[in-house]
């Protein structure tokens, strides 16, 4: 178990590559997901957001 | 070590880390355009400054660390940082943190929840709780720093610790959190370049990969020597169930920080600065690679460096007792021996990279979790700007944070990993507190107000009453059960007195939260369609 003694770690070990890979390949397959229209309605809505925040020196 | 060498490359990273804060600055005159100029931005830029907000100091020398102490089973954390931290805290709760916080106009994670439960009470005590509990987390960041720069230079802590502080304020107060994306992302490759090259080099030096953990696994012996009685079985394996060891491990280190990450508020606010569900599908590839590279390489190393302090003519011993004890000095003391010069400058830079871009995180959310949500939304006092009220509550988290980070290392047992336990403590503390409330508040419309309440006290409560009488790691160095009771832990000698906090406090939270929530009047339609809108 690549020289790994208890079952637990060898586990932990793999899992975590595992689920490395996992991460990889959703990032992949949604890459896209959701498509450039609602993409930029969601962006028109962040932008809202952003300028009423307190914080926005630019705010009046 | 090389000091001249040290500071040419601290000095070039700075004044690049300054070029891109002023590149951000130019071309963003405010926020909107910030946004705009954000729609090319490449996606690996995006979720790299993720990825460098998530780790800090902390992961890297302090659980790094605990590897050293505890072990390969740390490993686990990695799992779970991956899996949850990323995968669940992306896709499950970053889409509806950005869509629901949209909806209501929050923007403090505080405000969030206070919005979604109509409830001014429940914004100013979740800020009010932010602000005196995250500096044990900041702290705990800056500790991991300091240490390293002490070690590095050979200079007293304290030394460090104002050094350290000095660069990092000038840093926050300079930057704060906004339009500080390609900071971050340089931030981010430092740190995934530095990381790699120790995972290499130290397969590298100790043989490979399975002759490296082979050599780790005949080194047992020695584990069982020293933390046999505890329950200590050897670096390569899983503690014994229910010893102490295997408490700390699971409970503190596995499910405190792993489960914990979900109620972080400085990280949920990042969901909603988030441009588009896109961007967040995206960022779920960079984040996982980025994390697996971070907290498994130190992970491992640490847990490698048993084999390196062992054979070294030098030292000829365990990691723990070639650092003198002291937990959150193993990863500084290996790579201060085990790399070459060069590295070491390089690590100085990485650690710096790492601390800054999580602390100017945190410091915001302290600022605005005091200054907009306890004074000015929680008990109503109106200050003449928002901004300025931040910013001076930041201060005071950067001169709390610092206090703390003097004086945990002189607070915990000798042995004791001062960093990961500070950080433990915090991520129990949201886990205890928030994540009921959270999760509940954002996928389901039957958890009322008063059931959010409850849920968060009774957390609240149950978490520091742990901590204070039964959590022998913390109650027997605080001293008030002692004073109070007589005896270190209520526990008495029953193995109680090792579980974390979480583990009561959580489960009791989500109990107490259901039955009121069951029990009370739910919120008017109205608001939930509100709070709900665009959501499935």
């Amino acid at each position: 178990m690549l020289g790994l003694e208890g079952f637990g770690v060898f586990l932990a070990y793999i899992m975590s590559i595992v689920a490395g890979i996992a991460c990889v390949v959703y990032g992949l397959k949604n890459w896209n997901i959701p498509p450039a229209a609602e993409v930029d309605s969601e962006i028109n809505e962040e932008i809202e957001w952003e300028k009423n925040d307190p914080e926005n020196e630019e705010r009046d | 070590m090389n000091i001249l060498l040290i500071t040419i490359v601290t000095l070039v990273y700075l004044i690049i880390t300054a070029f891109f804060g002023y590149l951000g600055w130019r071309h963003t005159k405010d926020a909107t355009d910030f946004l705009l100029a954000g729609r090319k931005t490449h996606p690996f830029v995006m979720a790299v400054s993720y990825g460098s907000t998530f780790i800090s100091t902390s992961a890297i020398i302090g659980f790094g660390g605990a590897a050293a102490v505890f072990g390969m089973g740390v490993l686990w954390l990695t799992f779970l940082n991956i899996a949850v931290g990323i995968f669940i805290a992306f896709v499950l709760f970053g889409k509806r943190t950005r869509k629901m916080g949209h909806n209501l106009d929050a923007h403090t994670f505080p405000e969030l929840i206070g919005k979604r439960y109509n409830s001014k009470l429940l914004q100013g005590a979740s800020g009010l709780m932010i602000f005196v509990a995250m500096p044990l987390y900041a702290g705990s960041v800056i500790i991991g720093g300091a240490q390293f720069i002490a070690q590095t230079l050979s200079i007293s802590y304290e030394v460090a610790l104002f050094f350290f502080v000095a660069v990092v304020a000038v840093y926050v107060i300079m930057g704060g959190l906004k339009g500080v994306l390609y900071t971050d992302a340089f931030q981010g490759v430092i740190m995934f370049i530095g990381m790699i090259i120790l995972l290499v080099s130290t397969y590298y030096m100790l043989g490979g990969v399975i002759d490296g953990h082979q050599s780790l696994t005949n080194l047992a012996p020695e584990a069982v020597k020293v933390w046999g009685k505890a329950g200590h079985a050897g670096w390569t394996a899983m503690p014994e169930t229910g010893s102490v060891f295997w408490w700390q491990l699971i409970s503190t280190i596995v499910l405190g920080v792993g489960i914990g990450v979900l109620a972080q508020p400085q990280l949920a606010v990042r969901f909603m600065t988030v441009k588009s569900d896109r961007e967040l599908n995206r960022g779920v590839l960079v984040g996982g690679v980025f994390i697996l590279m971070m907290t498994g390489v130190a992970f491992v190393v640490g847990a490698l460096s048993n084999v390196y302090f062992f054979n070294h003519p030098d030292f000829g011993k365990i990691s723990i007792l070639a650092a003198d004890k002291k937990v959150d000095n193993i990863i500084p003391l290996f790579i201060n021996t085990a790399m070459p010069g060069w590295f070491t400058a390089l690590f100085m830079v990485t650690m710096l990279a790492a601390a800054m871009s999580t602390l100017s995180a945190q410091f915001h959310t302290m600022g605005s979790a005091f200054g907009r949500d306890f004074l000015e939304q929680g008990i109503n006092i109106k200050t003449r700007s928002t901004i300025l009220t931040t910013k001076v509550s930041m201060g005071i988290a950067i001169i709390l944070s610092t206090f703390l980070a003097y004086f945990l290392p002189r607070f915990f047992e000798q042995g004791s990993a001062i960093i990961a336990i500070g950080t433990a403590i915090f991520f129990g503390f949201c886990a205890a507190t928030f994540l009921p409330l959270y999760f509940g508040g954002l996928f389901f419309r039957g958890i009322t107000k008063p059931g959010a309440l409850a849920g968060f006290f009774s957390g609240l409560v149950t978490a520091s009453f742990w901590i204070m009488f039964i959590h022998a790691k913390e109650s027997v160095p605080l001293g008030l059960c002692k004073a109070l009771f007589g005896v270190p832990s209520l526990a008495g000698a029953s193995s109680l007195r090792f579980v974390d906090p979480i583990v009561i406090a959580l489960p009791v939270s989500v109990i107490v939260t259901l039955l009121v929530s069951l029990v009370t009047k739910s919120p008017d339609s109205e608001h939930l369609e509100r709070c709900f809108s665009g959501l499935r």
